[in-house]
């Protein structure tokens, strides 16, 4: 069965300057002492505070906030990249996500590879994924780009690819930030019906973006974030209604 | 399943639980690992066997050198060295690049969900394939300069395993908290380089213990405070076809155990900050 539970789940950064993340000054400021060289005297950034959350099967929630709201961080604690720094996470189901595409990849392997890569990170063998290639190749429509190093790819091209992926393993929990709104509109009429057809099957999506039209096309309910804190939650209309009359606001 | 929280993340469980969820992603780190090493025959012939010639033209260099220094004859002084070099490629392969093990897959560890320990086990498969190749040296050594191997000479089997055990730990352990101080990467190549020249690979320590001057063999005694004497003497000794030391065991098989029980400690308690310090 596929849940999310999420208990006023924190997730707070520690800013190392470069003071603190030296060695040298955390062993003499203990050896020291007293001087206000506490070595736990970090600046802590919230990124998420008291989060409560429950979504199951076949939701489809939109994540919306302004820049730094806490969107990603969110998306990251639901994956399972961050574990709460206080409260709970519980997530039960096969979790796919689909972060910043520019990083976390070697830029001078090729398509295929990516594929490989990502397939195996999530979860898959060797042996499914290259039963997979073919469909991946085909949903992608990149052709022979596939054998080009990946720094030769737009960002739509990586918005294909990593779709491509996460919708052939048949994940449970899909996460996608913003980023995929990088996609053409004809691509995106072709990975919606993917992603809603997924959904329906076994799971539960979540999409963080600032685009209303994308938001529209894939999701019914809405989170909005607010200083890393979950301001309005509900069906998506009165939401984005809700977000964009917000003082300061458009 | 995950269940998560600031309670339950500093458990053992969840840290051996990371441990050996990275041991099945081995498809993973294994198909990772082969790329670290196609990336380096990309474009060139030779690829990472420049490492290789590079180290064996080094070695030979030194063997030479060190032969005619010590008065040994070269086909004593060149195989002892040869030997060492392949040894410690691996022994600091594991340490210098533990030490940036997280720091330099930031961008992964941010962007897709996986154990801390796949990383590990991705640089740790790495070095075994590094050492695959360097092993080029020791064959080509072993068609110059026979060695009387035997029976014993097994031994470097089980050698390898617990030296590969102990690059586990190691890199887990430095690339946890260099991940959360940043001085250490630069500190850890120093010291690997300083251990370097405190370890026998250059200089045959049996010659200063059996020296004529009563005052070189009291100080030779000090190497055997060195930790890496015994790791190296138990591989290349049985390479070398020399007898079996049992305190060379000994001294490897403590400070696996307590190594292990150090970086597992660390891990149950920084594991989960990992992810938020790179």
């Amino acid at each position: 069965m596929v849940s999310i539970r999420v208990r006023s789940a924190s997730v707070d950064f520690p800013i190392f300057d470069a003071k603190s993340r030296s060695l040298k000054t955390t062993v003499l400021g203990v050896v020291g002492g007293r001087i206000g060289a506490n070595a736990s005297r970090v600046v802590v950034v919230k990124a998420l505070q008291d989060i409560d959350l429950d979504l199951d099967h076949g939701a489809r929630v939109a994540l919306i906030g302004h820049n730094g709201a806490g969107k990603s961080t969110l998306l990251r604690l639901l994956s399972g990249i961050y574990e709460p720094t206080s409260g709970t996470a519980e997530v039960t189901g096969r979790v796919a996500p689909v972060f910043d595409l520019a990083v976390g990849m070697d830029p001078e392997i090729s398509g295929l590879d990516n594929i490989m890569i990502r397939g195996l990170f999530l979860g898959m063998t060797h042996e499914q994924m290259q039963e997979r290639v073919d469909d991946i190749a085909e949903f992608t429509e990149l052709g022979d780009y596939l054998r080009m190093p990946i720094r030769t790819y737009s960002t739509g091209m990586r918005v294909r690819l990593a779709l491509g992926v996460v919708t052939s393993i048949d994940p449970e929990i899909l996460l996608l930030d913003e980023g995929i709104g990088a996609v053409d509109a004809a691509f995106l009429r072709k990975a919606r019906k993917r992603l809603t057809d997924l959904v329906d099957r076994s799971g539960l999506l979540v999409l963080a973006s600032h685009s209303d039209e994308l938001l529209r096309e894939l999701c019914d309910t809405a989170i909005w974030l607010d200083h890393g804190q979950i301001r309005q939650q509900g069906p998506l209309e009165p939401v984005l209604e809700a977000y964009k009359n917000r003082p300061g606001g458009r | 399943m995950v269940a998560r929280g600031s309670q339950v993340s500093r458990s053992w469980h969840l840290a051996l639980d990371d441990l050996s969820r990275g041991w099945k992603q081995r498809a993973l780190w294994g198909h990772l690992g082969w790329q670290d090493i196609k990336q380096r025959y990309r474009r060139s012939v030779l690829g990472p066997l420049w490492i290789t010639i590079s180290m064996a033209v080094t070695a030979i260099a030194l063997g030479v050198l060190y032969a005619g220094l010590f008065g040994n004859p070269i086909e004593r002084q060149l195989p002892y060295i040869l030997v060492g070099f392949v040894v410690w490629a691996f022994i600091g392969g594991c340490i210098t690049e533990g030490s940036t093990v997280f720091i330099s897959n930031a961008g992964l560890i941010k962007h897709l969900p996986a154990p801390v320990s796949v990383h590990v086990f991705r640089l740790i498969w790495r070095q075994v394939l590094f050492f695959a190749h360097n092993l080029v040296v020791y064959v080509v050594m072993f068609a110059v300069f026979p060695q009387p191997l035997g029976l014993g000479s097994l031994l470097v089997f089980p050698a390898f395993a617990l030296l590969i055990a102990n690059g586990m730990w190691v890199a887990l352990l430095i690339g946890i908290v260099s991940t959360r101080f940043r001085d250490l990467p630069p500190v850890t190549q120093s010291v690997v380089q300083l251990m370097f020249f405190l370890t026998p690979i250059v200089w045959i320590y049996e010659d200063l213990q059996n020296s004529d001057n009563a005052a070189i063999r009291d100080r030779a005694r000090f190497a055997e405070l060195n930790p890496f004497l015994h790791f190296l003497e138990t591989i290349r000794r049985p390479l070398l076809g020399q007898s079996f030391e049992l305190r060379h065991w000994v001294v490897v098989l403590v400070i696996t155990v307590i190594g292990w029980a150090l970086a597992l400690v660390v891990m149950r308690n920084y594991r989960s900050r990992v992810s938020y310090w790179v």
